[in-house]
């Protein structure tokens, strides 16, 4: 059992908890993520690794509200426990001798892009971060971001925040500005990953993602989680989750990623059928 | 004097119109009239010819003959003498290649039903007798065993009845690796692995479930931080191989380990009860011979499909599954497409899968296996229907380990390199065992090596 020492409610949608996990704290690095469950009943979800504190021994993960598990997950509270959490899984993002990056967030991947941040930012790299939200109401973490980076530009796509745009607007802009970047690190909704993908591979800037497939076990056992890089099948859970982005078929990902929908939505409901009878009684 | 019948009493199951739309267990087990009955076919060998296909030496004439008294309780504890997982190899030992081919009765009629009555004994104690299990007196030295499968459980068994600490570390949320994600309810109840399970809790062993042995923790750091005095290295053959033919990456194509991870380690087969989904098809084509064809296909079939099909390369003959196996997915209306092979997965348009189309094969010389080789008919193209396809064609062993273990050899297919029987490696302290050395194999096998490992742990840590 795993207590949720904290719960923070980020946006409308988006909360974020910090789950006591000594074993996992000690070795989580940015990149690599965590599997939960909440109960008999649940599902294995995986969550990629928002923050650890090794002193604290705790593991802290961000989550948007899409389906059954997190919605679950949401009416958990501080002093809760998870019946099993699992990690750190998948290979740690490598940054070797890298100088000038550029960090995009998309939603709440900017959530998982902030560890990477922090993590060059420690290392003496010069970081751009660059978010995009749909509306001001729904930007997270953007203190935190700030903190760990040279410069922090946060988009809105509807200019609610007064920087109107895509994440790839402004990441052209500072291109063509003159900034040499000698990598780019895109996580979020997988068409946001595609779109920086295109052009970045346009100006030649090596470009990492961060994927995050539908997943049983995360080490390497059910295959759920195959993605094709470079014309080869690799497991999500074991060969990344970061992959060339230049190389990922984006295409087959987002097909991939729509193979449980329509059951994810029967569950969904279903839970809230449940809730809503509980309720009433 | 003996029962002279030349054929096995028979074992009442579900019908067969029944049983493939639950997951409840196939076949009811003999009754203790059935099991005297059949107990009195054992000829009592001196020589004991069916002791030499058992990997865990389980006292077979001796268990059979306390059966044949009416000795039930004394039958279970002659089998635990040597067993660990009674219950279990009774359900899923390959009897036919193991104790029962050596049957002297087999030679003329039918073999004595050596695994039926096993199974009636550890049925039998697990109903009827509330055993206390004592706690061995520890003696003060501690062992890992990494993965909680049957070669990890019998090894962590054995080791405890010596008085050893065991913990066991299990990379998911429930001990029982293969018997508990890969196996059907419906050929082993949970209930019983995790039965067994428990009987080694008391014994002391602990289970660490949600400890992933190469990422959370190296071997390494076990020996040389966590005060382990020797470790076992039980982790299976859990990745599975693809076919790497087009349209493997189509919404509709898993793995069979994924098929049958979400139905029985998940429960999917009980959503939305249970949270895991399944996506499932009126059209099922499954992909391979073997037992894990067998399983993901019947439960394919369980989950509602019309139409469920095995298509296998070779012929029926070469198939590496149990002949049980293949008859009752038969008799479940399982479709055999044999000296048949996938080329290719065709998808529709927004990309789910829709049909396979395979070719006809036909079997030349024999190769390396020993086994015809398939070749294919040219232009003998075909399809078949299948909104789902279930690739079932074998596994390797895991890389974790080996990535995080620079000093543990293995070979080339990724197996960890035993030096002898008990599965010494290359690292001093570590002995290794089951799949992850043999690559895919049984769950007998698994527990054999176990065994033996624990036996060769012991003699190591004494002399240390």
């Amino acid at each position: 059992m795993y207590k949720i020492l904290r719960k923070e409610r980020l946006n409308d949608s988006v909360s974020l908890i910090e789950v006591e996990a000594p074993y996992i704290a000690k070795k989580a690095e940015p990149g690599q993520f965590i599997i939960l469950r909440i109960d008999e009943e649940g599902e294995r979800v995986p969550f990629t690794i928002a923050d650890y504190d090794r002193e604290k021994g705790t593991v802290t993960v961000i989550f948007q509200i899409v389906g059954m598990t997190t919605e679950r997950m949401n009416e958990l509270n501080e002093g809760d426990y998870l019946l099993d959490f699992v990690g750190p899984l998948g290979k740690a993002s490598e940054f070797e001798g890298v100088k000038n990056v550029a960090v995009i967030g998309g939603g709440l991947g900017t959530a998982i892009a902030y560890p990477q941040a922090k993590k060059l930012n420690s290392m003496g790299v010069r970081v751009d971060m660059i978010n995009g939200f749909r509306n001001k109401d729904i930007i997270i973490i953007e203190e935190e971001c700030r903190a760990a980076c040279t410069n922090l530009y946060t988009m809105t796509d509807d200019g609610s925040n007064g920087n109107k745009g895509f994440v790839t607007t402004k990441l052209e802009e500072l291109i063509e500005g003159g900034e040499k970047y000698d990598l780019v690190i895109a996580i979020g909704p997988l068409v946001m990953m595609k779109a920086v993908c295109e052009l970045t591979k346009k100006y030649g800037i090596k470009t990492i993602v961060s994927m995050n497939p539908v997943m049983i076990d995360g080490t390497g056992m059910c295959g759920g989680c195959r993605v094709t890089v470079g014309g080869e099948t690799k497991f999500a859970c074991v060969d990344g989750p970061d992959f060339d982005g230049h190389l990922v078929d984006f295409d087959l990902a987002i097909r991939r990623s729509k193979m449980f929908a329509e059951k994810e939505r029967t569950a969904r409901e279903n839970h809230k059928c449940r809730m809503e009878g509980m309720n009433n009684a | 004097m003996p029962n002279m019948s030349q054929q096995k009493v028979p074992m009442p199951e579900q019908d067969p119109n029944v049983r493939n739309k639950n997951f409840e267990e196939v076949s009811y087990g003999y009754t203790e009239e059935m099991a005297v009955e059949e107990a009195q076919r054992c000829l009592n060998c001196k020589n004991k010819p069916c002791m030499g296909g058992c990997p865990v030496n389980v006292k077979i004439p001796e268990f059979i003959a306390l059966i044949a008294e009416g000795k039930f309780e004394e039958a279970y504890l002659k089998i635990s003498e040597t067993s660990t997982l009674p219950a279990v190899c009774g359900r899923v030992c390959p009897q036919e290649s193991q104790c029962e081919k050596y049957c002297v009765r087999g030679i003329k009629g039918e073999p004595v039903a050596i695994g039926r009555l096993e199974r009636f004994a550890a049925d039998w104690y697990m109903k009827n007798v509330k055993a206390e299990i004592k706690k061995p007196e520890q003696n003060g030295k501690k062992v890992a065993i990494i993965g909680a499968g049957p070669s990890g459980l019998t090894c962590a068994g054995d080791l405890a009845k010596l008085g050893y600490e065991v913990s066991v570390f299990e990379a998911f949320h429930t001990a029982g690796g293969v018997l508990m994600y890969g196996i059907p309810e419906f050929r082993l109840p949970k209930n019983i692995v995790q039965t067994e399970i428990n009987k080694l809790k008391e014994l002391g062993v602990e289970i660490h479930t949600d400890m992933v042995i190469g990422k959370v923790l190296s071997v390494d750091e076990l020996l040389n931080e966590e005060g382990f005095d020797a470790a076992f290295i039980g982790t299976g053959a859990g990745l599975p191989s693809f076919m790497n033919i087009e349209g493997e990456s189509l919404n509709g194509v898993y793995s069979a380990n994924e098929f049958l991870t979400r139905i029985n380690l998940m429960k999917s087969y009980r959503f939305p009860e249970y949270d895991t989904p399944i996506y499932m098809g009126k059209n099922v084509v499954v992909v391979g011979g073997g037992n894990v064809a067998m399983d993901a296909a019947r439960s394919a079939k369980r989950m509602g499909a019309e139409n469920v099909s095995i298509v296998y390369r070779r012929s029926e003959e070469e198939m590496p599954a149990r002949r049980e196996e293949i008859h009752h997915a038969k008799e479940e209306g399982i479709d055999f497409k044999v000296l048949c092979n996938p080329v290719r997965i065709i998808g529709t348009e927004d990309g789910w899968a829709e049909k396979v189309e395979c070719v006809r094969m036909e079997l030349g010389e024999p190769d390396e296996s020993g086994r015809r080789r398939p070749s294919a008919v040219e232009g003998s193209e075909f399809t078949v229907d299948a909104e789902v396809v279930i690739i079932a064609i074998g596994q390797s062993p895991n890389p974790l380990i080996r990535n995080t273990t620079p000093d543990l050899e293995t070979n080339k297919r990724g197996c960890i390199v035993a030096k002898n029987e008990a599965g010494e490696t290359s690292k001093e302290g570590v002995w290794a065992g089951g799949d992850a050395v043999t690559g895919a194999a049984t769950v007998i096998l698994a527990m054999g090596a176990g065994k033996s490992a624990a036996q060769a742990i012991d003699e190591y840590l004494k002399s240390k």
